[in-house]
């Protein structure tokens, strides 16, 4: 890291380096408010995904108790 | 019947846009010469023009998927097609304001109103803007997927038109440094520029498919629920401008 700071020009700082600061901030804001959002679909989806198993589960075994032994002769 | 996949690929996709945006950046500060007019100031053009020509490239893109779904009705088409335009209409924001911040910086105004290049750019995206409102009015899924494709096709073929007319205008103070025969930027600054344009385009196709990703995942999802558990154990879809 260091060397790679050595080879880099003299950041100018100063007014002009505020401005490009912002423009690249901006670029990344977005990026993650995008990630932010999937992040809350992502989890929207798990608890969709959670819920189908528990009602599938629960038809199971409501189905389950219905059920005639089968016969063994 | 098999569906189609979108998450195939994300991965290593993913990957390639990470370390493409991250050379990119490494270039953009440590490569790049500041330029002799505008100096430090001028690192915005490679964030803000890969930015705006990924957009309208987006635009264009949504336009064709929507030709795809008018062809063969297809729900499919018109998911990539509403995905395509609402990433581009993300991307074209952030080369907006990133646009604002270089002209503040460069020209001493936000935004300059006689600049047919500004101008332009701001009414494609305020074009597209309305394409979300659009959908949103129509109730029907099919008549809206429809009129949705149908109004992308038209405002995608404004876009190259647009382009053409901006370039042949002869009153302008954009800089032009990117021409068909080559342009005038130096090879070292060229560089640069191709490799964050690169990184750009695959930022755009790899938020692309996460989008598609997500969306086939909940519909799945839903598909299942109502092969399992019947049709009355799915709530009815909220009325939504995205495509169900």
């Amino acid at each position: 890291m260091s060397l790679l700071l050595a080879v880099a020009p003299a950041l100018p700082l100063g007014k002009a380096g505020k401005f490009v600061a912002a423009a690249y901030i901006v670029f990344v804001a977005l990026i993650l408010i995008y990630v932010g959002i999937m992040a809350i679909r992502a989890q929207r989806l798990e608890r969709e995904l959670d819920e189908l198993q528990r009602d599938v589960e629960a038809m199971r075994a409501q189905r389950a108790p219905d059920r005639q032994p089968e016969s063994v002769l | 019947m098999p569906s189609t996949t979108y998450g195939k690929g994300l991965r290593g996709l993913s990957l390639a846009t990470i370390l493409t945006i991250g050379l990119a950046l490494v270039l953009v500060f440590f490569y790049a010469p500041l330029d002799a007019n505008q100096g430090f100031v001028q690192k915005i053009f490679y964030i803000h023009v890969p930015l705006a020509i990924v957009s309208l490239c987006g635009f264009v893109f949504g336009a064709l998927m929507a030709v795809g779904y008018l062809r063969t009705g297809e729900r499919k088409w018109d998911m990539r097609s509403y995905v395509a335009i609402h990433m581009a209409l993300i991307f074209g924001i952030g080369g907006l304001i990133t646009g604002s911040i270089w002209a503040k910086a460069s020209w001493g105004h936000w935004w300059v109103w006689n600049e047919p290049t500004l101008v332009s750019f701001l009414i494609v995206l305020l074009l597209f803007a309305t394409y979300q409102p659009l959908r949103f009015s129509i109730e029907d899924p099919e008549r809206q997927s429809r009129y949705a494709s149908v109004f992308s096709i038209v405002a995608g073929a404004f876009v190259p038109l647009n382009f053409i007319a901006v370039r042949l205008s002869t009153q302008y103070v954009h800089p032009r440094v990117l021409t068909l025969t080559g342009g005038n930027l130096p090879a070292s600054m060229g560089l640069t520029f191709v490799i964050s344009l690169i990184g750009i385009t695959l930022l755009y196709t790899t938020l692309w498919k996460y989008e598609m990703t997500a969306k086939n995942a909940r519909s799945q999802v839903r598909r299942l629920r109502r092969t399992l558990l019947g049709e009355d154990s799915v709530s009815p879809m909220r009325r939504s401008a995205a495509p169900s």
